[in-house]
């Protein structure tokens, strides 16, 4: 059998990629820090995708999450707190053959990269985000985040948060030309794979909440939700994340919801409880400023040349 | 004193019944100034006689008048607009002092003229009449007061029936004076009439026949004015021009400049003075194969440009105060980072919102310093309108070589002066893009620090075997974060001594004037042409001063310390705040210099002395000209 295998391998030809392609340095988060799950996804997706490595670009802030692209042997921008998603449609406006991934927790994205979050999604630029929420600062050591519950006591609220949480999913499928809105819980990895690949195929910006788990600063955040199934309600549909049966099995509350209905996403993303997860809404005809970005990419250095002596041309005396 | 006469032609220059006999009075240089309500077209006037003006070989400097507000109330003393025309018979640099000639289509933004200084005693005023016969008393009154204090301020007033000289070819004069004043202008200079004509059907051919048969119909009505009713005409002599010439502000300069050197993303949030760089960007960018972004703020701005130049893309951001700072934390990464990035500052007036459309040059210590911990960066100051278009040609590339942000330091001088200058040559290599997807040598890191030198070479997503994971914490050569006190003792290091390598690049400033002397003043920026006229004007009358111009701010160009050895005094001249040395409370401790007095002390512990001050406009040269006097006087 193993003979077999490595025959086969031999005939492989040299792009074939395998897991050990795209790992990077061992992972720091915590264990059992639900980030891990999420990497391992991450992995398998682009593996499966067979993409190589060195087109491949995950651009993060700052923040636990945001550690995501040292554990990938791709190329990868670990910048500014709150500035992943500029970053990365810089990287894309001018390179459309680059595969962009975003890592982006809730403080980096839903506190201090707010405004970015809001104009990324409207310029629906091909890239899958990934929003990882353990509804906590985790790196600074547990701070209040917009996405914490009322009540949660942090280091900045010993009497616990005063104001509900912001919802990401009812925020972003209020921006104007959203056109991907997923859904997804670091605890179930088939459910996280199915979702990203979805979100990768995507033809525009998909934006994917992770419920995260944070053991080390919000343990027993997820335990009610981990502990009864019912209250997690799976969507499905043909163009959803296809539920595979085991999935199906684990989740007795299930929905068949169409991604294309907006009016219905909306109302499923407002609703606390059950969660949802799965595809809320994809729009593949959505305006794609990235198209736009890449007006003159192939234009030659004389071609180029010309245009500026024809200007300079214009202010001859 | 720039009216005096060096020549009287009393030749009687009559070519029909018409003209009766002038006097030609032939001066090296004169400052013109146009002046209205906002949208009564003067600027277009203004620029017209500027470009008419240089292309018949003289030296031209153009400034424009801007009223504060947008629409400001019509005949209101703070809302003039219009233009000043510096020309000569040499290269002019400057807007220079007091105007020889104002064209005023009423008293009021007369007045806002007045208010800044702009005139003198025997300045020559063209004034609309019309208001001296107005419907309303108010106004009749206003105007023949004004009238009466134009003349007792020794102003040599000639009231001009514009609206009525214009209603003769025109039915709405509002909009055709400017023409008139440019036919006035181009009489009262002696420009050939058929080759105004000739300009003016150009600037209007895209307007339709009607409009551009109605603009050359004022320009002879005002060119028939001035025949019928001035017996002066000024001959301003021309140069021989042997090279082809533009002519543009300096904000078009440093637009063309981004096009030249291959930029392919301006990454832009608007902000005044800056923003006009980005929208001629917007109109042609294209066309040269590149692409104009305006984020969501400025922060965004210079981060999507980061992204592209990560990804092996020339990029550019624009901005001014309040943007450069929001951009700062993104500036200190690319210095961390090492990511090559073209960044234009037009400075305006601050702090804060400050003087949005004025000039200052406050930016100077926070564009060299403001970052968390130490970046250093290139930061460049051109000191001309050829220099904002060659800067950034140099920009890039010093930003690919260096492997850091490059800031350019201009400002709203300089960004809506406009003078003519040598066409530049472009060169294709200047366009080269630096994007390369060939493999890269997995063992060579993404950080491969020459230890003498501090450079390295980087990877690019999409090279095999380059891969690397770029941060702004600090790390290694390989781009591993690293928290080891020598690692980052050592990436410190050689982030800074690229800077000492590209100053041993650097030539020593060349000193105008005398190498030695009593008075050495240092400048940078847009106050070039002010202070070497000064100094200019100083030296003939035998004072010893001379002047010397920075236009790399980091890293400084080599031998300033010997230069200043060889002079007396040393003092800057900025437009920048410092505090009075007399001034109560002002102790030689605690007096606060103008930046680049602050920083030059620093560098050279020479005893610096500097004279700044920040009135929003452009220093003119005898202003400076009676600080070097008294300079040399109190030695
Ligand atoms: C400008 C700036 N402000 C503050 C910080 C400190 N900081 C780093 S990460 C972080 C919050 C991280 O929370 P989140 O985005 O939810 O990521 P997590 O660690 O939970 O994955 C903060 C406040 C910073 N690095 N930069
Ligand atoms: S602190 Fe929380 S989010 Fe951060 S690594 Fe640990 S478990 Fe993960
Ligand atoms: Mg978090």
């Amino acid at each position: 059998m193993f003979g077999l295998k490595l025959d086969w391998v031999c005939d492989l030809p040299p792009q074939h990629f395998v897991l050990e392609d795209y790992e990077g340095g061992t992972p720091r988060w915590c264990p059992g820090c639900g980030d891990h799950a999420v990497l391992t996804a991450v992995q398998k997706l682009v593996r499966d995708e067979q993409l190589p490595p060195e087109k491949i670009t995950c651009v993060s802030g700052i923040g636990c999450s945001s550690r995501f692209p040292h554990y990938m042997s791709t190329y990868g921008f670990h910048g500014l707190h709150g500035r992943a998603l500029p970053v990365a449609c810089g990287v894309r406006s001018r390179r459309p053959d680059l595969h962009v991934f975003v890592a982006t927790g809730d403080g980096d994205c839903c506190a201090i990269g707010t405004a970015h979050w809001i104009h990324a999604i409207r310029y629906n630029m091909k890239m899958t985000v990934m929003m990882f929420d353990n509804n906590i600062y985790g790196l600074t050591k547990m701070q209040t985040s917009p996405t914490s519950k009322v009540g949660q006591t942090s280091n900045t609220h010993p009497g616990g948060a005063p104001l509900p949480p912001l919802n990401p999913l009812t925020v972003t499928l209020g921006i104007t030309n959203a056109s991907f809105v997923a859904q997804t819980v670091d605890w179930n990895p088939a459910h996280v794979l199915a979702t990203l690949r979805k979100a990768y195929h995507h033809e525009g910006l998909s934006f994917v909440r992770i419920l995260q788990r944070c053991p080390h600063y919000m343990d027993h955040l997820w335990d009610e939700v981990q502990a009864d199934p019912n209250k997690i309600l799976l969507l499905e549909h043909e163009n959803g994340v296809t539920a595979e049966p085991s999935l199906k099995r684990l989740f007795p509350n299930h929905r068949v919801h169409d991604p294309a209905d907006l009016e219905s996403a909306r109302n499923i993303a407002a609703c606390d409880m059950p969660i949802p997860i799965g595809i809320l809404y994809q729009n593949e005809s959505a305006a794609r400023y990235d198209k736009l970005c890449a007006v003159g990419l192939n234009q030659g250095v004389e071609e180029r040349l010309a245009a500026v002596q024809r200007e300079i041309d214009r202010f001859m005396v | 004193m720039s009216t005096l006469a060096t020549s009287i032609d009393k030749s009687n220059g009559s070519q029909s019944e018409t003209t009766r006999p002038v006097q030609v009075l032939t001066v090296p240089q004169h400052v013109v100034e146009v002046v209205c309500d906002s949208g009564e077209g003067a600027q277009t006037a203004g620029q017209l006689f500027g470009t008419i003006s240089a292309k018949t070989g003289n030296g031209v400097w153009t400034v424009e008048i801007i009223p504060a507000e947008i629409e400001p109330p019509v005949r209101s003393r703070s809302g003039a607009s219009g233009n000043r025309i510096r020309i000569g018979s040499s290269e002019v640099t400057n807007m220079g002092d007091a105007a020889d000639v104002v064209i005023a289509f009423n008293e009021q933004v007369l007045y806002s003229r007045i208010d800044v200084g702009a005139l003198r005693p025997g300045t020559l005023v063209f004034l609309e009449s019309k208001w001296g016969s107005d419907p309303q008393a108010a106004i009749r009154e206003a105007y023949s007061e004004a009238k009466a204090d134009f003349i007792d301020r020794g102003y040599v007033v000639h009231e001009v029936a514009m609206e009525d000289e214009c209603l003769k070819v025109v039915a709405d004069a509002r909009r055709g004076k400017n023409m008139f004043a440019l036919g006035l202008m181009c009489a009262l200079y002696e420009r050939d009439k058929e080759k105004v004509l000739a300009e003016v059907r150009a600037k209007f051919k895209k307007k339709g026949e009607k409009l551009q048969a109605a603009n050359v119909a004022l320009v002879e009505a005002g060119y028939a004015w001035t025949e019928r009713h001035l017996d002066v005409r000024y001959r301003i002599p021309a140069r021989e021009i042997q090279e082809e010439l533009v002519v543009m502000n300096g904000n078009q300069a440093a637009a063309l400049g981004v096009l030249a050197a291959g930029i392919e993303l301006c990454s832009m949030y608007p902000i005044t003075p800056a923003t006009s760089v980005t929208h001629y960007l917007a109109a042609v960018m294209e066309h040269a194969g590149g692409f104009i972004h305006q984020a969501e703020d400025e922060i965004a701005a210079i981060g999507f440009a980061l992204g592209a130049s990560y990804a092996g893309k020339t990029a550019v951001t624009v901005t001014s105060g309040p943007g450069m700072a929001l951009k700062t934390e993104f500036i200190g990464l690319a210095v961390m980072a090492e990511l090559p990035l073209v960044i234009i500052n037009v400075q305006r007036g601050g702090p804060s919102t400050g003087l949005p459309t004025r000039v200052e040059q406050g930016d100077l210590l926070s564009t060299l310093f403001a970052a968390p911990g130490d970046a250093p960066k290139i930061v460049m100051a051109p000191t001309s309108i050829a220099e904002c278009f060659h800067f950034v040609v140099m920009a890039r590339q010093l930003a690919e070589t260096f492997r850091g942000p490059v800031i350019i330091l201009t400002d709203a001088n300089l960004a809506t002066g406009q003078s003519p200058f040598p066409r530049p040559r472009v060169r294709s290599e200047w366009l080269a893009p630096p994007i390369d997807q060939s493999d890269w040598d997995s063992s060579v890191p993404a950080y491969a620090w020459d230890e003498q030198t501090g450079l390295s070479a980087r990877p690019i997503p999409g090279q095999k075997g380059g891969e690397y994971v770029l941060t702004g914490l600090a790390h290694d050569e390989r781009s591993k974060v690293a928290y080891e006190s020598a690692i980052n003792q050592r990436a410190m290091i050689r982030r800074s001594t690229k800077l000492a390598v590209l100053q041993k690049a650097l030539k020593p400033p060349e000193v105008h004037g005398d190498p030695e002397g009593d008075l050495l003043v240092v400048g940078w920026g847009s106050t070039r042409g002010a202070i070497e006229e000064a100094v200019d004007r100083v030296r003939a009358d035998g004072g010893k001063v001379s002047s010397l111009m920075l236009r790399f701010l980091s890293p400084l160009e080599p031998g300033l310390k010997e230069i200043f050895s060889r002079f007396k005094q040393v003092m800057t001249v900025e437009i920048n705040y410092s505090d009075d040395p007399g001034a109560p409370y002002i102790t030689e401790e605690n007096r606060r210099y103008a930046q680049l007095a602050w920083y030059l002390r620093a560098r050279t512990l020479v005893d610096i002395d500097c004279w700044s001050k920040v009135p929003g406009i452009p220093l003119p040269p005898g202003d400076i000209e009676r600080v070097l006097r008294q300079r040399l006087a109190s030695n």
